[in-house]
């Protein structure tokens, strides 16, 4: 049987996504309380979290999550990242065990910060290394993956229904003050945990709802620039997008979201001669990285979210806000059940992008 | 009043408008029969000019003065005042043949059949439209209304 | 020499009881195969002297011919078949090369055929294009490898100059000599109707084209026929032709009886001389040449237009086409061994250069492998024989296509290949003006408008079953691609999977 990264496996979702405004952290169970009402999205073949805010003491150092097959993998591993980081702290997750989640891998942290000796000769930027670390391991140690790579975060992922998988990383004792969640319905079996959602690079983490019609024009493109596609998966490319947009290019978020929900042609020939030009400059020169297909997906990162649906509204988004808080889920049900009265609810159209911001940031 | 009129920068020469005038005034009006059985063989009421470089189709002009009417001595040659077609009658005429000198384009032919009659184009007036204009493999003919008077 | 060692290659047959002895027949063929005999009053024919065109065949009005291929045959024999054999006899009689026209009709494997596209369904919904839009607009020309905004998200980097195209889709370039007159009015006009572009090819251009320019490219052969100031900024794009499918490693032929007068003065060279092109263009003989060439053009033209290169598809295209994205051209054309010709040597033709698929697939692998895709718009030729060949061309990773063959089967051609005789019936590849004449423009445009027409709306239909609205999300989308009964090497070089996985 193939796995993720040597087959691409469509899939279809249940997505959830809550931010509070002032940076106030709050607990998992929450989240966990809204995806669960998703429950009939997923089939049990994958869920996942991704939390920001979640290791205050270690805020400064990065907090790598990873799976292994077996002990052996985690040895080989454990060799590579001492050559080319300084561990503050290595330990196995806490998990719960639980009759829906029998079996699982090894999964481990670490709570590491580059070597300056190495770092200085490789001529990257610390953020630069880091990705190329990861790319490394995912795509040359068998057995062993690297699925949260960013600071002061981290994503919580598995085989099983996502309140289930909640409750396996037991996320009730952490507290985040922004949180995502996906469920996941893959067409295939069986799910690996590497390919449940969110997938996450540094400190972005996306979970998706959708399947990318463009997806091997984007990956195509995306590799160009020293990305490499291991999983296969759809989401893993809208990441690396953005990370490419802006992180590499220096875009903000909503010039970002320009290129990857670029508006129709017929609309940009309404526009100033100004904006036209500028619109026909990014269809021309990101074209590829235009996302086609039906897709909704909460984009993670420490300053905030990014909700988005593609151009035709394909796939369902539900937005809200509370005082400070911000909610965006797959169903409206998914928010009133952790907000029963919003100040405002609403769904937004396809191509605008919902954008919650962290306010010190 | 819409007339043919032909663009002597496509005519090619071919022919194909006289075979399908031929057919558009035959008895059977089948193409093959037209040709090959009936007897008398149909008069075409066009005739095409050759050169060199340059070929057109000529066919009776419906003149608004028309000198062929003018010159019939039974009367049987009029031009209708409603559609402005000029045609023949042809229980009236005699063959005499001075329509066919009188005509200034020549456009009146001889119909030598069982009568002897002068035979022109009527814009295939039964057709609807023009079978030579119908069928011209070159677009070289024109069935439209230039406002001209001849 | 008196003895004929072949025979006629095709038959006449009339039906006589169809035949009305009209003469259109014989009237319209330029070979003189068909006549009035005035002795028995029927039509005869010379079919030693028939090319197959058909032209009799269209216009007999009752269709009371038919031409056959001469069923006369050799001994059966796998190894030397009818035409090898008749090739010989030819060549022994007369001591020539072997000359045909159009493009290789012997019967390689056409990759485009065992390929198969992609639909979506459940997990990802198709989308309708007769009510959704359905974008198949695209931008030629070189792209920055990035953009950058100011602070108010005004951008601040400047373009360089691009094509816009409504339709993947381009004349090829088929020049004025080999082509007539009234076709190139066609190509014109419709280009210009369609929103798409022509390619003058390397027989100068017209005064009277001039009009069309902003949907012209043209085009600077080894020959530079017709190559001035005014003709590089009548051209929305320049394309230097370095080679073309039909015959690698040589140059352009437009035999003298070809070159009357129009063709002299648009060519500036002398009535009834041969126009050979010179193989290589003798001032590029290494890349850093092009390099010159291609930044001459630039500055005769101001930076104002993007600038092509159009290479024939052979062995190491990918490495070429590597150099030629660095050596400052917009758009690279590569044309496979399928693609046509008004004049080759038949062996050339039929034998050297290798298939588009193939060669599309390998250079824009090598281009993304070293990180300069975006810098260069890939165009590809050499047989595109339908909209499904487009989509397909796209997935592999092309900006656009041309199309020459199928341009000239819609106005008439019925691919006899005998071009180079410049007695083409239809009016198309002839100079003599009473053949031209049977070209009307008026029609010719209509017709090639109808096509690319016909093309658009069943791209958008293919796209939209793909859960696609934009092209751009199919450029290179191998994903959307399967090959069937290929073997795990030519899978490799397409970049594809085989159907089922």
């Amino acid at each position: 049987m193939i796995k993720e990264g040597q087959v691409r496996i469509p899939s279809g979702c249940a997505i959830s996504g809550i931010l509070n405004r002032k940076g106030k952290r709050f607990s998992g169970d929450t989240i966990i309380k809204s995806i669960e009402l998703m429950h009939d999205r997923s089939n049990g073949l994958g869920g996942g979290f991704a939390g920001y805010g979640i290791y205050p003491e270690f805020a400064d150092l990065y907090a790598l999550h990873l799976f292994y097959d077996d002990m052996g993998a985690k040895a080989n591993v454990d060799e590579f990242i001492e050559h080319h980081f300084e561990i503050e702290k290595a330990e196995v997750i806490p998990t719960k065990k639980s009759k829906e989640i029998p079996t699982s891998p090894l999964i481990w942290r670490y709570f590491v910060y580059p070597r300056k000796k190495r770092l200085d000769k490789s001529g990257l930027d610390e953020q630069e290394y880091m990705a190329q670390f990861v790319f490394k391991i995912n795509d040359g140690f068998k057995g062993a993956y690297v699925f949260s790579s960013g600071k002061n975060m981290g994503a919580f992922k598995g085989v099983g229904f996502p309140e289930d998988i909640g409750r396996f990383f037991k996320l009730d004792t952490y507290n985040a003050y922004l949180w995502t969640s996906h469920g996941r319905f893959p067409t295939n079996t069986p799910g690996w945990w590497g390919g449940a959602h969110p997938f996450t690079l540094l400190n972005w983490s996306v979970v998706h709802n959708g399947e990318i019609s463009s997806y091997d024009a984007n990956r195509r493109f995306v590799e160009m620039f020293g990305y490499k596609c291991t999983l296969m998966t759809d989401t893993e490319v809208i990441t690396y997008l953005f990370d490419l947009l802006v992180r590499k290019h220096g875009m903000s978020l909503k010039e970002a979201v320009n290129v990857v929900a670029a508006p129709f042609w017929r609309e940009i020939e309404l526009l100033s001669d100004e904006e036209k030009q500028k619109f026909e400059a990014i269809r021309g020169v990101y074209g590829s990285a235009l996302v086609n297909g039906p897709f909704s997906v909460i984009l993670g990162y420490e300053g905030g979210m990014l909700a988005l649906n593609d151009r035709i509204k394909l796939r369902s988004l539900v937005a809200a806000e509370k005082d400070e808080m911000l909610y965006v889920a797959s169903e409206e049900a998914a928010i009133r059940i952790v907000c029963e009265n919003p100040d405002r609810i609403w769904a937004p159209r396809g191509g605008e992008p919902i954008i919650g911001l962290v306010e010190d940031n | 009043m819409k007339k043919v009129y032909a663009d002597e920068k496509w005519c090619l020469g071919c022919g194909l408008c006289k075979v399908y005038c031929r057919t558009s005034h035959s008895q059977t009006l089948d193409i093959i029969k037209a040709h090959k059985l009936e007897s008398p063989r149909p008069v075409e009421r066009l005739h095409i000019e050759t050169g060199d470089k340059v070929n057109f189709a000529l066919q009776c002009r419906h003149c608004d003065d028309p000198k062929c009417v003018q010159a019939c001595i039974t009367g049987a040659m009029q031009k209708d005042p409603e559609t402005g077609l000029v045609l023949n009658e042809t229980e009236r005429c005699v063959g005499c043949w001075t329509c066919v000198l009188a005509c200034p384009f020549g456009a009146i032919v001889r119909d030598e059949g069982s009568k002897k009659v002068a035979a022109k184009c009527d814009l295939c007036a039964a057709m609807g439209e023009p079978e030579c204009v119908k069928h011209c493999p070159n677009n070289a003919l024109k069935y439209e209304d230039r406002g001209e008077s001849l | 020499m008196s003895l004929q060692l072949g025979w006629p290659d095709y038959l006449v047959e009339r039906d006589e009881n169809r035949c009305i002895q009209c003469e259109v027949c014989a009237k319209q063929c330029a070979n003189e195969v068909h006549k009035l005999d005035p002795d028995t009053g029927k039509m005869v024919a010379d079919e030693a002297k028939c090319v197959n065109c058909h032209r009799c065949v269209a216009l007999c009005p009752t269709r009371a011919l038919k031409i056959r291929v001469n069923d006369l045959e050799f001994k059966p024999n796998a190894n030397w078949t009818s035409n090898s054999i008749k090739e010989i006899y030819k060549q022994a009689a007369t001591g020539s090369v072997l000359l045909s026209g159009m493009g290789n009709p012997k019967p390689f494997p056409i990759y485009w055929d065992k390929m198969l596209i992609n639909a979506s369904q459940v997990t990802n919904p198709s989308i309708d294009p007769l009510r959704e839009p359905m974008e198949t607009g695209v931008m030629l020309g070189r792209k920055p490898a990035k953009l950058e905004f100011d602070k108010n998200g005004k951008l601040l980097t400047k373009m360089p100059p691009q094509i816009k195209l409504s339709v993947p889709l381009m004349f090829s370039a088929m020049s004025f000599g080999s082509i007539s007159r009234n076709a190139h009015e066609a190509l014109a006009r419709a280009a210009t109707e369609l929103g798409i572009l022509y390619n003058t090819g390397e027989g100068g251009l017209a005064k009277e084209f001039y009009q069309y320019g902003q949907n012209t490219i043209v085009q600077v052969a080894s020959g530079r026929f017709g190559v001035h100031a005014e003709y590089l900024n009548t051209g929305a794009m320049l394309e230097i032709k370095i080679g073309q499918g039909a015959k690698p490693g040589i140059g352009g032929h437009l035999p003298g009886e070809k070159v009357g007068e129009q063709v002299s003065m648009a060519r500036m060279i002398p009535q009834g001389s041969d126009a050979i092109s010179p193989a290589p263009h003798h001032d590029i003989y290494s890349i850093e040449d092009l390099r010159q060439l291609i930044y001459s053009l630039k500055e005769a033209t101001n930076y104002t237009k993007p600038v092509s290169v159009k290479i024939a598809a052979v062995h190491n295209a990918p490495a070429i086409a590597s150099g030629i994205a660095r050596a400052g051209a917009d758009v690279i054309a590569i044309d496979g061994f399928r693609g046509g010709t008004g004049a080759a040597p038949q062996r050339v033709r039929d034998n050297v250069g290798i298939p588009i698929e193939l060669a599309l697939a390998a250079v824009d692998q090598r281009l993304r492998e070293e990180s300069i895709r975006h810098e260069v718009s890939l165009v590809v030729a050499g047989s595109i024989r339908s909209s499904a060949d487009v989509v397909k061309a796209i997935a592999l990773g092309a900006d656009a296509c041309y199309i020459g063959s199928s341009a000239l089967l819609a106005i008439g051609c019925h691919m006899c290949q005998t071009c180079y005789t410049g007695k083409c019936n239809w009016g198309i590849a002839t100079q003599r003006d009473d053949l031209v004449k049977r070209l009307n423009p008026d029609v010719a445009t209509q017709r090639l408008v109808n096509l690319v027409n016909a093309w658009h709306h069943e791209i958008d239909e293919m796209l939209g079953g793909m859960g696609i609205n934009a092209i751009e999300s199919l450029r290179g989308n191998r994903l959307m691609l399967r090959g069937l009964g290929l073997n795990q090497k030519e899978l490799d070089v397409l970049g594809i999977k085989h159907a089922g996985e």
